[in-house]
């Protein structure tokens, strides 16, 4: 009998595609011989926008970077910015951006095993994580006032400070976490099926993941050691002790895996950070108009979603002469087209979702 | 005591001494009473239905920490009659390219096999539409029609993603229907008939869950995989075929397979009941009511899998279907044979 390939467009319009990414798909029967990705859906030029707005008005647009992951990608461009200009950032504000990017990881960990288990058909893994997010949102909101789109760092420090009642609900999350943690390994980690549908799919080699340049949670299950807060501590990491998960096999497990030890080291980090937090001002001394000088600078930090770098260059003049962002998501996302050949329909869902992409990020 | 266990009995022998009395014919007081039959399994599998959406969804909601449907109606009862009117008022579309009579027909034919497999469950003590002979055999060939509007509702559909969940129903159910057959065996090799109401007597003193738990747990997989739910819902596989076989139906089509989905959870769990759990037998309460009550429970355990499992991939499905729930109903249908030969045998 004569079998033909079938093509399937999966996306933009798919509820498992996170947003609007698409995938064509080759199907044999149930098993996938190939696809092609195709980005851009939301491409909105974030780069040529920054060429048209001051330093400090980029801010807000990198919330729309990883919208999951706001806080991180504020911190990673007000850095930057620091970097060309040389401006020293307060110890309280530094401390307050560690346990705001470390809340920020776990906020979007949550959002990437539950979605990945919701992937793999498990609805109601999805409500628990979300529900532990909620706590984090809360916190955010009580801090700055937005739940996804914070515009909270500011070049120089943070827009204004931690409220009083703060710090004891932190306490009171961090205490709650682990109690969370440990329920959802309870309920989806030693699960038969779980295990049936994640161990030994999607594998990504050590040096298919070096090659492809993965980072975050992607490369260290793959066997590869590399964290940008060990290996190029930025602002005040190099204080803290904490531990970077690895894992050996690289498949959609350890992916998995990986994320939710990733915030049991958070919340390590976090405990630590209000235990010296120092008081003082947030914001140091910045002049009135942002005008670093002519110069280039490239600074990158561990994002929930892998490394995320700025590179800007200068002209003398309020504005970026140029800007580059290496977004994580996008290039994370480059492995999927490789590693779905001869993987199950479900198997390419899964091994997507396991890669934890954001759109926003993917297509700028 | 004994008045309310027979209510529906007595009730169904008064309108037959009626119709009599009126002066009709044999033939036109059985076509009555048959009729009448229907209109109450109908009734029955459609008040089920409309019961069940808004308790799995208050189930669903109990399970993920979150209130369910709560704003239509008191604790959100009407939420379900809201629900429908939307569905009955909803555009009914068929796609352009579509195979319109067999994609037309799909969903009504999805429903033909759990209404006439429903004909042979013993509700209560003579509660019964028809008590043929051969019960159990008729139950198991009617429910295996099921397969057939699903493929015709994937294939018609003319979508690939309708068609890849068309494919993955008929492999299932065929491959799952096997285990289902062979579990139910072992509680007919006990009984030594293929009776329904034989089978619920030969409970009155020990249920069958003890003499065949082996046989009990392939059958409650089995009927999983039956009417494709989580953790077997393949065919519809939410987050990686869209909606499966459902994906082109809108309306009342799409609700139609809706309500079949319930009507078979019904089915399997009244199935698990009277097979396994001693059908009406029970103490104090009038017969139907314990069959109510058991019957819910299983209807409940279902839910409670399905809130709970992430989805088997399709060709897992098939290892544990052909490789361990096969050999394992065979075995337990082996052992069963043992113990009747020696119980018959040697008394004991």
């Amino acid at each position: 009998m004569r079998t033909q390939e079938i093509t399937v467009n999966l996306g933009p319009q798919h509820p498992s595609t996170h947003g609007v990414f698409r995938l064509v798909i080759h199907l044999d029967g149930e098993v996938a011989t190939g696809g092609t990705s195709v980005l851009g859906y939301l491409h909105r030029g974030l780069e040529k926008l920054a060429e048209s707005r001051t330093y400090p008005q980029f801010i807000p647009y990198t919330d729309r970077l990883d919208y999951l992951a706001s806080m991180s990608n504020n911190l990673a461009y007000v850095q930057t910015v620091e970097k060309l200009m040389g401006i020293e950032v307060p110890e309280r504000a530094e401390y307050l951006r560690v346990i705001f990017a470390e809340l920020q990881r776990i906020a979007s960990h949550m959002v990437g095993v539950g979605t990945f288990v919701m992937d793999l058909g498990a609805v109601t893994a999805v409500f628990y994580p979300f529900i532990h997010r909620e706590k984090i949102l809360d916190l955010f909101s009580m801090t700055c006032g937005g739940r996804l789109t914070y515009n909270y760092m500011r070049i120089g420090g943070l827009s204004h400070d931690i409220p009083e009642e703060f710090l004891p609900k932190l306490q009171e999350f961090l205490d709650y976490m682990r109690t969370a943690l440990e329920e959802y390994h309870q309920l989806v980690t030693g699960n038969e099926i779980f295990l049936a549908r994640t161990k030994g799919v999607g594998v990504i080699t050590k040096e298919m993941a070096m090659s492809y340049g993965l980072s975050g949670p992607n490369v260290r299950a793959s066997g590869v050691c590399y964290d940008v807060r060990k290996a190029h501590p930025y602002g005040i990491y190099d204080r803290f002790n904490f531990n970077v998960p690895v894992f050996e096999s690289g498949d959609t497990f350890d992916r998995y895996m990986v994320r939710m030890i990733e915030m049991e080291e958070s919340v390590k980090i976090i405990r630590q950070a209000i235990k010296d937090l120092p008081e003082g001002p947030v914001l140091g001394k910045v002049p009135k108009l942002i005008k670093p000088p002519a110069g280039e600078v490239y600074h990158s930090i561990e994002n929930p979603k892998g490394e995320l770098g700025f590179y800007i260059v200068s002209d003398g003049s309020p504005k970026p002469y140029r800007l580059h962002i290496r977004r994580p998501s996008f290039v994370n996302l480059g492995v999927l087209e490789e590693i779905i050949k001869g993987w199950k329909v479900a198997d390419v869902i899964a091994i997507l979702a396991s890669l934890d992409i954001v759109l926003g990020e993917v297509d700028g | 005591m004994s008045v309310l266990d027979n209510l529906f009995v007595k009730i169904a022998a008064l309108v037959r001494t009626t119709l009599t009395g009126l002066g009709l014919g044999d033939i036109w007081v059985n076509l009555a009473m048959v009729i009448l039959y229907l209109a109450g399994i109908l009734g029955v599998m459609i008040t089920a239905a409309l019961v069940l959406v808004l308790v799995e969804r208050k189930i669903a909601g109990f399970i993920q920490l979150r209130p369910g449907p709560n704003r239509v109606g008191p604790w959100g009862s009407l939420q379900t009659v809201a629900d429908t009117i939307k569905l009955l008022t909803k555009e009914d579309i068929i796609p352009a390219c579509a195979d319109r009579k067999v994609f037309m027909l799909a969903p009504v034919l999805v429903l033909v096999p759990t209404i006439l497999a429903f004909a042979v469950i013993p509700f209560g003590k003579g509660m019964i539409a028809t008590d043929v002979n051969i019960g159990i055999f008729y139950l198991i060939a009617v429910s295996s029609l099921a397969t057939i509007p699903f493929l015709m509702a994937g294939w018609s559909s003319n979508n690939k993603y309708s068609l890849l969940g068309g494919m993955r129903a008929v492999a299932q159910m065929v491959s799952y229907e096997v285990p289902m057959v062979f579990s139910l065996l072992g509680v007919v090799m006990i009984v030594g008939s293929l009776q329904m109401s034989a089978i619920v007597e030969a409970q009155s003193k020990v249920w069958f869950v003890l003499l065949q738990p082996v046989a009990f747990l392939i059958y409650v997989i089995a009927a999983t995989a039956e009417c494709n739910r989580a953790p077997f819902d393949i065919p519809e596989g939410e987050s990686e075929l869209v909606a499966g076989v459902f994906t082109e139906y809108t309306g009342m089509k799409w609700a139609l397979f809706f309500l079949a989905e319930y009507a078979n959870l019904v089915l399997v769990s009244a199935i698990a009941t009277t097979m396994f759990l001693g059908g009406w037998h029970g103490p104090v309460l009038p017969g139907w009511f314990w069959f109510f009550i058991k019957t819910s429970i299983m209807i409940f355990f279902f839910m409670w899998m399905r809130w709970t499992f992430p989805r088997v991939r399709v060709d897992h499905l098939m290892h544990f279907g052909w490789k361990f729930l096969v050999p394992l109903s065979l075995a337990n249908i082996f052992i069963t044979g043992i113990g009747v030969y020696l119980y018959k045998t040697i008394g004991w």
